[in-house]
């Protein structure tokens, strides 16, 4: 039933772009494909539902192909990522309305959808799939249409750079994956995804298999330096894309490590040390390199990397925590891990809808190009505001519950154990505490570049408020976050059902923690609530007058005189100069009165820039001498494929 | 608890911060041979404030008013969560610490906010310069606390503040003591004293948090005085219930020795700026480092 109510919401959602294509009037499809969605999304938010609830189930489809039958099931891991999935699947596509509908769009609008659709309905096939062969299927039209969603704008050169770079990461992405499952096949002899009873997968197996889930789905995850697709994929697509890659597709990653290392009985500690300091790397790097972006975009992308590092500390400190068998530091690990992957997929597309919203009115994605944006965009201020506090890990919303619950598994490391196999997470705290800081910077940078002082360009000037259904997207995404924040006692429960599958758990171990944070982010809210309303009305009582800002005396300030984003992240860009490499093109000054100049500046990706693309034109000129094989012509490929198989024939031949 | 403890805990930190600015103050006057203003001015000086009007920037939206709010209820907050003396504090639960540090970058935010929503370049400066230099001094101060949660095995402040403490300074004095003294740095860091910011300059290009609240006025400016004052009293009150481990057993005599060691914190504070200079602002990453490092030799010593 569970698992039937989950297959009706992915066919809605999947259907949804195609059964839109089918009216002929712009505002009509528009309508259908939202409608369509928004059913499927309450069709699985209800088996998610159900299944956090215990009424979990599969359904079995016999199958003829090696490898076990075709099983999909619901249990409660999955339920907790079906949740997010189609929660901010429903915002982006409500938001996306107004914001690439097919009447502005008429070309690319339609075949947007239809990827938009695919993209989700695909990842929850991965997330309902309990055999290989379905969870690769449902991979793999994930990320092809994805490709074809980034590349929805495909007639700027920008775009179809960021849609390649995309499909050259997905592709290496599914080739590790492959490996894995014919590993995990010819150990087990199954392609079912349950867990392989103690001692039949060989260690060195296990750990090959887990090097590989690390690299396939920490590619997808973007984990440092697996991160290069990233800012180039969401500053290319539309952005209510962004919002639904950031907020779902780069989950995916986290949801392959946990259902693999679900699957595997053994835990060597080098798996969660690797995980741990690759997580703590991600985080401050993904968080310095957020800093130096002057695109608003990118800088969101960096701030995905930032928050899978996170993601990846909790889970980490999870798997070393299950090596030594400490299963209460595993279960907060593991829920702070769980719930922060729920918290990103609600705050991050928040923060993409609410960009996109600015970026609609302005037409400039330059963060020094905006300012004042708040006076004529309130509403959409406030949002990017919770957006920001959410990410952050600011009390009283909801990123601060899922950091604190990793951060109190690390003080529990720090406070009760010893041993040097427990070193990187102690190191791990302050590194969480500084990316903790950098990312304050970070989002005090863009909230009050683009929202606060004042406009910085006609662009920004011409700004006006975004339209309802957009408002309305964003509006339930920061009820969901401020819910999460203050009444954290609702999701512990899923949380401990989806540890479940991973660890064994005792359960209410969280009621505990979780019911005094329900209560201070409470008082944080009431108190200020008061003090808020005590100050207006003393105010409004009091007397009043404007005036311009005090500039200390000058006389005639100017908007291009007010600390631009750049010079405000500089103090700290440079800290991190070892590391980022900024170009600067500055000008230099040789008179007295210099004439007019310019200064430029940017951060290029260090990994793409330094490592990948120099690697990669190397292999280009490499393969360039076996170009005479590419004949273009079917026969020849068919001839190939036959002379493997041949090959192969010949050599298990002579082994076996 | 009983209802004595809970009203210490409570009256405390609502009275007592401001008196510390003024202790500060007139140590500075008396070393520089003035007399000083009277002790209770800072009191004086909000009732003031509370009285006046407002001149506000045109540029200005809510954000500004939300600066001064959040930042003075989320440094009353934080103060409740450090035991004012062996029974515990107000609020406390496991993880509190963390409250404590993230409730005071709540703050931090929201003032930062209220500077950009001016418009105004110097207050851009000094919210870039607190945004850059906190970052420095958070990892300071965790490392500062792991020494205690690694030596008191609980990670509680109630707890790691509390009874054991005679027997944590036994146990691993060494790095309790660089604790000390990298957390009295990023006192001084985060509450904007010589040698990180000069809270009595009259260079607008110098300063870190004065400047940032350079537009406000009245009764919002109010706000931001106490709340400053709140912020020092809960750094203070940390820092001094970690250095002075006595077995005190009843309420009255914990909260006046912790009240008598705040007040030796302010007159050490006005000593360090009187016989000190402000630092150039390029050199505070720095410092800043260095006490990090301190206190990160300390988890060392414990861990390794």
């Amino acid at each position: 039933m569970t698992t039937g109510f989950a297959l009706a919401a992915i066919a809605c959602l999947a259907g949804s772009g195609f059964a839109a294509a089918c009216a002929r009037r712009p505002v009509v499809a528009d309508r259908i494909g939202a409608a369509l969605v928004a059913a499927g999304a309450v069709l699985g938010v209800l088996a998610a539902g159900l299944a956090l609830a215990g009424h979990g189930d599969e359904l079995v489809f016999p199958s003829a192909l090696p490898g076990g039958a075709w099983v999909v099931g619901v249990d409660a891991l999955s339920a907790l990522f079906l949740l997010p999935v189609f929660a901010v699947t429903l915002a982006c596509s409500v938001y996306s309305l107004e914001y690439f509908g097919a009447a502005e769009h008429p070309r690319a609008a339609g075949r947007l959808r239809i990827a938009f659709g695919l993209t989700s309905a695909g990842f929850a096939l991965v997330l309902v799939a309990r055999h290989a062969l379905v969870l690769l299927a449902g991979w793999e039209v994930m990320a092809i249409a994805a490709f074809f969603a980034v590349t929805a704008d495909d007639r700027e050169r920008e775009v179809r750079d960021a849609g390649f770079l995309y499909l050259v990461c997905t592709r290496a992405s599914t080739l590790c994956l492959l490996a894995l499952f014919a590993l995990f096949w010819t150990a087990t002899g199954s392609l079912e995804l349950v867990a392989a009873p103690p001692g039949r997968i060989p260690l060195a197996q296990q750990s090959a298999i887990f090097a590989l889930a690390l690299a396939g789905f920490g590619l997808k995850a973007g984990l440092v330096p697996l991160h290069i697709w990233l800012a180039p994929a969401h500053a290319a697509a539309p952005t209510h894309v962004s919002a639904l890659l950031s907020g779902v597709l780069i989950k995916a990653g986290i949801y392959g490590l946990v259902r693999v290392v679900a699957l595997l009985p053994d835990t060597p500690l080098w798996w969660g040390q690797a995980l741990l300091g690759l997580g703590v790397v991600s985080a401050v790097l993904g968080v310095a390199f957020a800093l130096a972006q002057h695109d608003v975009k990118r800088l969101l992308a960096y701030h995905s990397v930032e928050n899978i590092g996170i993601i990846a500390i909790g889970l980490g400190l999870a798997l070393l925590a299950r090596a030594l068998a400490r299963p209460e530091i595993a279960l907060l690990a593991l829920a702070g891990a769980l719930l922060h992957v729920v918290n990103h997929a609600l705050f991050k597309s928040l923060l993409f809808l609410a960009a996109g919203a600015v970026i609609r009115t302005t037409g400039t994605r330059s963060v020094d190009a905006l300012g004042g944006v708040a006076k004529a965009m309130p509403v959409t201020a406030f949002c990017f505001l919770a957006g920001a506090v959410a990410i952050v890990g600011l009390p009283p919303l909801n990123g601060f519950i899922s950091e604190f619950l990793i951060y109190t598994g690390l003080l529990r490391v720090v406070a009760l154990e010893t041993g040097r196999a427990w070193l990187l997470a102690v190191l791990a705290v302050p590194a969480l505490a500084l990316t903790g800081g950098l990312a304050l910077a970070c989002f005090a940078k863009v909230f009050g570049a683009v929202f606060l002082g004042l406009p910085r360009s006609d662009a920004s000037r011409a700004a006006r408020e975004a339209p309802a259904a957009m408002l309305g997207a964003m509006g339930g995404l920061v009820v969901l976050c401020a819910a999460i924040g203050l009444a954290p006692f609702l999701i512990a429960p899923a949380l401990e059902a989806a540890s479940g599958a991973v660890l064994p758990v005792s359960a209410e171990m969280l009621r505990a923690p979780v019911a005094s944070l329900s209560l201070l982010n409470l008082g944080v809210l009431a108190v200020c609530a008061l003090v808020g309303v005590a100050l207006g009305v003393r105010l409004m009582r009091g007397p009043r007058a404007a005036s311009g800002t005090w500039d200390c005396g000058y006389a005639a300030p100017t908007a291009s005189m007010q600390y631009s984003a750049s010079s405000f992240a500089e103090l700290l860009v440079g800290a991190f100069e070892f590391a980022l490499r900024p170009r600067v093109h500055a000008p230099r000054l040789a008179a007295i009165l210099p004439g007019a100049a310019s200064f430029h500046s940017d951060v290029p990706d260090l990994v793409l820039d330094r490592v990948v693309s120099p690697a990669g034109r190397a292999l280009a000129r490499g393969f360039g001498r076996v170009r005479a094989l590419q004949q273009g012509s079917v026969h020849a490929y068919l001839l190939y494929v036959w002379l493997t198989l041949v090959a192969l024939l010949i050599v298990t031949g002579v082994s076996g | 608890m009983s209802f004595a403890d809970v009203a210490a805990a409570l009256l405390v930190p609502v009275l007592f911060p401001p008196l510390l600015l003024a202790v500060i103050a007139r140590t500075k006057a008396r070393l520089a041979g003035r007399r000083g203003p009277p002790i209770l001015q800072p009191y004086f000086d909000l009732a003031r404030l509370l009285r006046k009007g407002i001149v506000r920037s045109r540029t200005t939206t809510w954000v500004f008013f939300a600066g001064p709010v959040v930042g003075l209820v989320t440094a009353l907050l934080a103060a409740l969560l450090v035991p004012l003396g062996t029974h515990g504090a107000l609020v406390g639960f496991p993880g509190d610490l963390i409250a404590f540090a993230y409730l005071l970058a709540l703050g931090r935010f929201f003032t930062i906010a209220a500077a950009l929503d001016t418009g105004s370049a110097f207050e851009g400066m000094g919210a870039a310069r607190e945004a850059a230099f906190s970052c420095l001094a958070e990892p300071a101060a965790f490392f500062a606390l792991l020494v205690l949660v690694k030596l008191s095995g609980s990670f509680s402040l109630g707890e790691m503040l509390g009874p054991s403490l005679p027997a944590l300074w036994t146990a691993g004095a060494p790095s309790l003591g660089l604790a000390a003294v990298s957390l009295f740095v990023v006192l001084l860091a985060e509450n904007c004293r010589i040698p990180f910011d000069d809270p009595n300059t009259h260079l607008e290009l110098t300063m870190i948090h004065e400047v940032m609240v350079l537009d406000h006025s009245g009764p919002p400016l109010a706000l931001i005085l106490y709340g400053s004052a709140l912020k020092l009293f809960a750094y203070g009150l940390l820092l001094v219930r970690m250095v002075t481990p006595f077995e005190l057993t009843s309420t009255a005599t914990g909260v006046a020795a912790s009240l008598a060691g705040l007040l030796l914190l302010a007159v050490l504070i006005g000593f360090v700026e009187s016989v000190m200079a402000r630092l150039r602002l390029l050199r505070v990453p720095s410092l800043l480092v260095g006490a990090g490092l301190l206190s990160a030799f300390g988890v060392m010593l414990l861990v390794g």
